[in-house]
């Protein structure tokens, strides 16, 4: 089976709706297909990744946690858009440090998380042959 | 919706024996879920169950196979971290029949 480029871009805050949650599921379930997936956080989407979340007031499940499992499932291309984080007062000290182990470099760990500008996020989700947008 | 006896309590599990509210669980209800399957719960079953445990624990979710293999062989060394040694102590599957003992749910992408 030859392998493609999928991106998943991530759009909304990750309560309120369902989109976040079922996002992370769904390229959790297509990891297991080993093909070579990428995550877009755009707009609101920057807020899932943020550090500290907490769902005490709103009876939901704080599923934050997860993202930084995703290194496991060797998905760690995950882009920023960086004119989301500035247009919100957000920075990459807001987002949680989600990190790959490189096996093959006795489990180094690397960074995940690319923050680019629009421009070069352009140019990114142009390169890839499949898209969701959630 | 099933009950399972552990030690004359029940405990509630769903269709597949999965249990209900993971917080109920216990070592002794791993044990009796395994007893139910002719399964005698060694030392290196254990490692495995505590590993899942922590696992959800930190991340949420229950790991893919393919994770918990590569977790394992990083923990318990590369002749431990492969899908014949997990499939050895785990014959239904080391995702489904190792998650359902510690308690967790059905790995996510387990169809």
């Amino acid at each position: 089976m030859a392998t493609k480029k999928f991106m998943y871009v991530n759009r909304k805050a990750p309560y309120g709706t369902v989109y976040a949650l079922e996002a992370l599921e769904v390229v959790l379930i297509a990891a297991a297909f080993e093909q070579d997936i990428s995550l877009a956080f755009i707009d609101d989407g920057v807020y899932q990744i943020t550090k500290e979340q907490s769902t005490d007031g709103i009876g939901m499940k704080n599923f934050s946690a997860t993202y930084k499992a995703l290194g496991d499932y060797d998905i760690n291309k995950i882009y920023v858009e960086k004119e989301s984080l500035d247009d919100r007062g957000l920075t990459a000290d807001d987002l949680m440090p989600l990190v790959w182990e490189d096996e093959d470099d006795d489990w180094a760990e690397k960074p995940s998380i690319k923050i680019v500008s629009r421009e070069e996020m352009a140019a990114v989700l142009a390169a890839q042959d499949v898209h969701y947008s959630f | 919706m099933g009950m399972l006896d552990v030690n004359g309590t029940s405990v509630e599990v769903d269709e597949e024996g999965y249990l209900e509210d993971l917080s109920e669980w216990t070592e002794e209800i791993a044990t009796a879920m395994a007893a139910a399957e002719d399964v005698d719960l060694s030392e290196e079953h254990w490692d495995i169950i505590n590993f899942l445990r922590e696992y959800y624990e930190e991340y949420q979710i229950a790991p893919a196979v393919r994770v918990l293999t590569k977790a394992v062989g990083k923990r318990l060394g590369k002749a431990k971290g492969n899908s014949k040694y997990l499939y050895s102590l785990f014959p239904y599957g080391p995702g489904k029949q190792a998650c359902k003992y510690a308690g967790l749910p059905k790995p996510t992408g387990c169809v």
